[in-house]
């Protein structure tokens, strides 16, 4: 109810003093001025960011440019067992398994790349994930780059992406 | 000989203050609509890290249209289509012969008159010139050949035609009451007090003329509310469109010397051109000895405030960037001390160890300045008024011009008549 009255104030009829126009320009320009007035005296209270020297403060659970994880031997922790290049929903990650020398392992990944410019940054990956080897806990956002080859980053890559520390 | 040297020079003023003010009036416009919007607006060119506040982005401007190139497009008109871009800024100047921004300067027993061209018919040199600016529009627009800059000089014609009917009513009013078609006349007849207390500044005699004036002058000026004919949602940018480089820039000039000259005629017509209220020459010059030291008093105490301000930002924020952007405001905080040294300076050189005219110059300066301070204002409001008010639909436009402003022009003007002729 409220809200329809409220919708119906955009087209009530003007009453004199609104129709003559000027009452109404002049307190627009009051408003305008306000503004005006309150940024020139409290810049800092601007909404504004000034981004390359200033970034704003995201979430702990921003999700940012992958890494993966290694265990404290510098290996890596991935035991290529395609849950997240399976649960992926862009078809972004591309592992080749292979053989692990330590029988209890098993496999490790050949090779791991994700194509950056297909991820969607879902977060399916490390929520497939059954042993934290891949996390999006970088914080990272600006990617950038200037050929297509620089967006789909390998394993080496991957490992050393991060801001934390490897572990 | 006696008469070009003083006219060469008046019109080197007004250049220099016309020219001058274009980039300070882009910079006020951007920065302006920036707080209005609440956003910081331009901050990034530099030059050796001084920022100035992005004053240095209309230095930036000029470079770049300068290395663009000079686009023409198939099938546009040779000739005009290079001709209007010059058109339009030349008759944006021409406006301000007739333009009185001051009294009169006495140098050495000569009383020169700060008007470049006094005309009789100053009013009607105004009106002829300004219609004649729909022409570097129409020409442009039709020269492009392109349909949207076709459609936008073709709004600007009608919406100037339209206007330029209550534009004239409204000065009409002024021209009845102060009995004169001359400027400079009307300028100084605006110095008399009504009552012995209110200025009889044109707004006060003729307050529904001052408000059609404005108005018409918003739409000759073709800013927003009444920018139709650049109306970017509908026509891409209107007649300038297919313009690049520095004939674009030619356009973009002439829209702020157009502003700059609206607020002039404003000032002179409504607003008492150089006349400062209950400050009359004779007051000044009689009293020179008070008014003076009160003024440059209160420009040392301005400029002293604010390189305080900038030196105690300077020691706030030193390493703030961490690269040349830290010596800005030690850099501004000189060039306020500067100011306020050069106000010092002024003070002790006293005016009446220049001359016997010099109470006479000090006042015609004041004077200047007043006018020079009120345009500014008004060039304020037209930013101002742009950054606050929607623009209009066409045919509000239209019945804005014929149904509103015409009747009630022509009203305004027939109980100027009536009250005329029974006072």
């Amino acid at each position: 109810m409220s809200r329809d009255s409220k919708l119906h104030r955009w087209h009530h009829r003007m009453n004199f003093g609104e129709s003559l126009y000027l009452g109404e320009i002049f307190r627009g320009m009051g408003i305008t001025m306000g503004h005006l007035l309150r940024n020139l005296f409290w810049t800092k209270d601007m909404p504004t960011v000034q981004y390359p020297e200033e970034h704003r403060d995201y979430s702990d659970r921003f999700r940012g440019r992958h890494r993966l994880m290694q265990r404290e031997d510098g290996t890596e922790k991935c035991v290529a067992c395609m849950m997240c290049s399976t649960a992926c929903p862009s078809d972004c990650i591309h592992i080749t398994a292979g053989e692990h020398e330590d029988p209890s392992i098993e496999k490790y990944p050949e090779t791991f790349e994700i194509d950056l410019l297909r991820c969607v940054y879902c977060g399916f990956c490390e929520e497939a994930c059954p042993v934290d080897a891949i996390r999006m806990d970088t914080g990272i956002y600006e990617i950038a780059g200037t050929s297509r080859e620089q967006f789909y980053v390998n394993k080496e890559f991957l490992l050393n992406n991060n801001q934390q520390g490897t572990l | 000989m006696s008469v070009v040297v003083p006219s060469l020079l008046k019109i080197t003023f007004l250049l220099t203050i016309i020219l001058g003010l274009v980039p300070v009036l882009i910079w006020v416009e951007r920065k302006g609509s920036a707080f209005i919007q609440d956003r910081t607006g331009p901050n990034r060119a530099s030059i050796a890290g001084i920022r100035l506040a992005g004053l240095v982005h209309p230095i930036a401007d000029v470079l770049k249209l300068m290395f663009k190139e000079d686009f023409r497009p198939e099938g546009s008109h040779k000739f005009l289509y290079a001709l209007a871009p010059f058109l339009v800024f030349f008759i944006a100047l021409l406006t301000y012969a007739v333009i009185p921004f001051g009294d009169f300067i006495e140098i050495a027993g000569v009383q020169y008159n700060l008007i470049v061209a006094d005309l009789d018919i100053g009013i009607l040199y105004v009106l002829a010139i300004a219609s004649l600016g729909t022409y570097g529009v129409v020409m442009g627009g039709w020269a492009s050949n392109n349909k949207y800059a076709f459609l936008g000089a073709l709004r600007s014609t009608s919406q100037m035609i339209s206007y330029e009917i209550s534009m004239g009513l409204a000065i009409m009013g002024i021209m009845m009451i102060f009995s004169s078609l001359r400027l400079s006349e009307i300028a100084a007849g605006q110095g008399d007090l009504i009552w012995g207390f209110l200025p009889k500044w044109g707004v006060v005699v003729q307050p529904i003329g001052a408000i059609l004036f404005i108005v018409a002058v918003f739409a000759e000026t073709n800013r927003n509310p009444f920018d139709l004919p650049e109306g970017e949602s509908e026509l891409v940018s209107g007649y300038h469109l297919e313009y690049s480089s520095l004939k674009f820039a030619l356009f973009f000039m002439a829209e702020y010397c157009n502003m700059v000259i609206g607020a002039a005629l404003i000032t002179t017509l409504f607003f008492g051109g150089w006349n400062i209220p209950w400050l009359s020459r004779d007051v000044i010059v009689s009293n020179v000895g008070i008014v003076m030291p009160i003024q440059l008093g209160l420009q040392f105490l301005l400029a002293t405030i604010i390189a305080l301000l900038f030196f105690m930002r300077a020691k706030r924020e030193k390493n703030k960037f961490g690269d040349n952007r830290d010596r800005e405001p030690v850099f501004m905080g000189v060039i306020a001390t500067l100011s306020a040294a050069g106000v010092v300076v002024a003070l002790g050189a006293t005016p009446w160890t220049l001359g016997p005219n010099a109470a006479s110059i000090y006042a015609t300066l004041l004077q200047v300045g007043a006018f020079v301070c009120k345009v500014v204002f008004f060039c304020w409001v037209f930013i101002w008024v742009r950054w606050t008010l929607p623009r209009f639909r066409y045919d509000q436009l239209m019945s804005l011009g014929w149904k509103v402003m015409l009747p009630l022009g022509l009203a305004n003007l027939v109980v100027t008549a009536i009250w005329l002729a029974l006072v």
